[in-house]
C-alpha cells in the first residue's frame, strides 16, 4: 500500500498547495478581521433596529454555503468587468465570509463588558475612544479570542472550496496527483495529515485559552 | 459599466426543478443528521466509558473530523475509499462525509453540555439503586440533550450548507447540483446561483425557526 511513485517533485506540489491555502486564509482573517471588528462595532452603537439591514446582510454570508458565495463573487466581478484573479475573487468572498463571523464574536465580546463598568469607565472622564480603548478592548478580547481562533481555523479548513474557482491550494493539489498517480488514499491522507498537523496545535492552544480565561470553572 | 442582460425568466422557469434539488438537500441534511446524532452519542458513550482503547477511538474520530475541511472528508470517502475497493455513489459519499464530520462536532457539543452536568446527580441516581446505565439514560441524557439543543440546531444548519458540496464530487440531484447543471447548460451562472442562494437562505432559516418552536415546545417547564 506504500509502494508508490510519489517523488520529490510531487511533495513540493503539495507543499506549494498547502502555502496557497495558508496566503488565502492569511489575507481572508486579516481583512475579515478588521472589517468584522467594524461591523461588530457599529451594530453595537447603533443598537438592533439601526443595525437592522447590516445584521441582516452578515446573516446572509452566514446562511448561505461557501461554494454558492464563490459562484456568485465569480459572476458578479466578470459582469461588473472587474478581470479579478480568482485569488483575489476568493479572498474578497472569504474576507467578507469571515467579516460575517467575526463581527458576531466581537459583538459578543462587547456585550460580555458589564454596562457598570462602562458607565464607571466615562464617569470617570474618559472618552469614548478611551472607554473602548482601555476598558472594553482587553476585556472583551478575553471573551473574543477562543471563538476568533476556532473562526480561524474555519476559514482554512473552508478556503479548501477556492478549489471551484480553479485556484490550486492543498486539496486540488492533491486531487491533481491523484489523476496522475491514481493512488487516492494515499495521497489524501497525506493532504488530510497536513491539513491536522496545521489546525490541531492551533485548535489546541485556543481550547487551553478559553480554559484558563473563563472567569469561573 | 454593466453591458449585461439579465435573464431572470430563465432561472424562474427552473424553479421547480431547484426546488425539487431543494427537498434532496433537505433530506441528505436530515440523513446526516439523525446518522451523525446516532453516532455522537455512541462516541460519547465510549468517552465515557473508561475504556482507553474506544475513548481513544472517539477522541480520534472527533479531533479528524474537527480538524480537516468537510470538502476533504468527502473525498476520503468518494475517491479515498476506492482503495478498499468500495465505490460510493456521490449521493453516499456526501451522506458519509457530512455525517462523519456531523458526529465529531456532535460528540464535543455533548462533552461540552454534560460538563455543566453535576457528578452529584449521578452519585444520587446510583445510591437509588439506579444501574450506570440507567442513571445516564434517565438522569443525565435528557438535560445533556436539552443543553446541547442550540448547538445542535446550529450543526443542523451547518449540514445543510455543506451539502452544497456535493457538487464537487459530481452530486448532480441537490439543489447546488441542479443549479450547476443549469448552469452548464446556458452559462447564466449569476441568475441560477442568486436564485439558489435565495432557497439556501430560506430553507437556513426555515429549520431555524423550526427548532426554536420545537425547543419551546420541548423544553418549557
Amino acid at each position: 500500500m506504500f509502494d508508490t511513485t510519489l517523488t520529490w517533485n510531487d511533495l513540493a506540489f503539495l507543499a506549494q498547495g498547502a502555502a496557497m491555502t495558508l496566503a488565502v486564509t492569511a489575507v481572508s482573517v486579516t481583512a475579515g478581521t478588521v472589517l468584522g471588528i467594524i461591523f461588530g462595532v457599529l451594530r453595537v452603537q447603533l443598537g438592533a433596529v439601526w443595525a437592522a439591514p447590516l445584521t441582516f446582510v452578515l446573516d446572509v454570508f452566514r446562511s448561505v454555503p461557501l461554494l454558492i458565495q464563490l459562484v456568485l463573487g465569480n459572476a458578479i466581478q466578470a459582469i461588473a468587468k472587474l478581470g479579478w484573479a480568482p485569488f483575489t475573487t476568493s479572498c474578497v468572498v472569504l474576507s467578507l465570509y469571515t467579516a460575517a463571523y467575526c463581527s458576531e464574536i466581537i459583538r459578543g465580546g462587547i456585550e460580555a463588558v458589564p454596562a457598570t463598568t462602562r458607565r464607571a469607565a466615562r464617569s470617570l472622564g474618559m472618552t469614548w475612544w478611551q472607554d473602548m480603548r482601555y476598558i472594553v478592548a482587553p476585556l472583551a478580547t478575553r471573551v473574543s479570542l477562543p471563538a476568533w481562533i476556532g473562526l480561524t481555523l474555519g476559514v482554512m479548513k473552508d478556503s479548501a472550496l477556492v478549489l471551484w474557482l480553479g485556484l490550486i491550494e492543498l486539496l486540488r493539489a492533491s486531487q491533481i496527483l491523484v489523476t496522475r498517480l491514481q493512488e487516492p488514499l494515499f495521497i489524501l491522507l497525506i493532504c488530510g495529515v497536513i491539513y491536522f498537523v496545521i489546525s490541531f496545535p492551533i485548535a489546541r492552544f485556543g481550547g487551553y485559552l478559553e480554559k484558563r480565561w473563563s472567569p469561573n470553572d | 459599466m454593466l453591458n449585461y442582460t439579465f435573464h431572470w425568466n430563465q432561472a424562474f422557469k427552473a424553479l421547480p426543478q431547484m426546488l425539487d434539488g431543494a427537498l434532496v438537500t433537505l433530506q441528505i441534511a436530515l440523513l446526516s443528521m439523525v446518522i451523525g446524532l446516532a453516532l455522537a452519542l455512541t462516541l460519547t458513550a465510549f468517552r465515557l466509558s473508561g475504556n482507553r482503547i474506544l475513548s481513544g477511538f472517539a477522541t480520534t474520530w472527533v479531533e479528524i473530523a474537527r480538524n480537516t475541511p468537510a470538502l476533504f472528508q468527502i473525498y476520503m470517502a468518494h475517491f479515498g475509499l476506492g482503495n478498499f475497493g468500495i465505490h460510493l455513489s456521490p449521493y453516499t459519499a456526501l451522506l458519509v462525509g457530512i455525517a462523519f464530520n456531523n458526529a465529531g462536532y456532535l460528540a464535543e457539543n455533548f462533552r461540552g453540555a454534560l460538563k455543566a452536568i453535576p457528578d452529584t446527580q449521578t452519585r444520587a441516581g446510583r445510591s437509588l439503586g439506579m444501574t450506570p446505565v440507567q442513571a445516564f439514560r434517565l438522569i443525565v441524557l435528557p438535560q445533556m440533550l436539552r443543553i446541547a439543543f442550540l448547538p445542535v440546531t446550529n450543526q443542523m444548519v451547518w449540514a445543510i450548507l455543506m451539502t452544497s458540496l456535493g457538487v464537487t464530487v459530481g452530486m448532480n440531484t441537490d439543489l447546488a447540483g441542479i443549479t450547476q447543471e443549469l448552469n452548464a447548460r446556458s452559462f447564466r451562472t449569476f441568475e441560477f446561483f442568486a436564485l439558489a442562494a435565495v432557497i439556501y437562505y430560506i430553507i437556513a432559516k426555515l429549520v431555524t425557526l423550526a427548532a426554536r418552536l420545537l425547543a419551546a415546545r420541548m423544553f418549557r417547564y
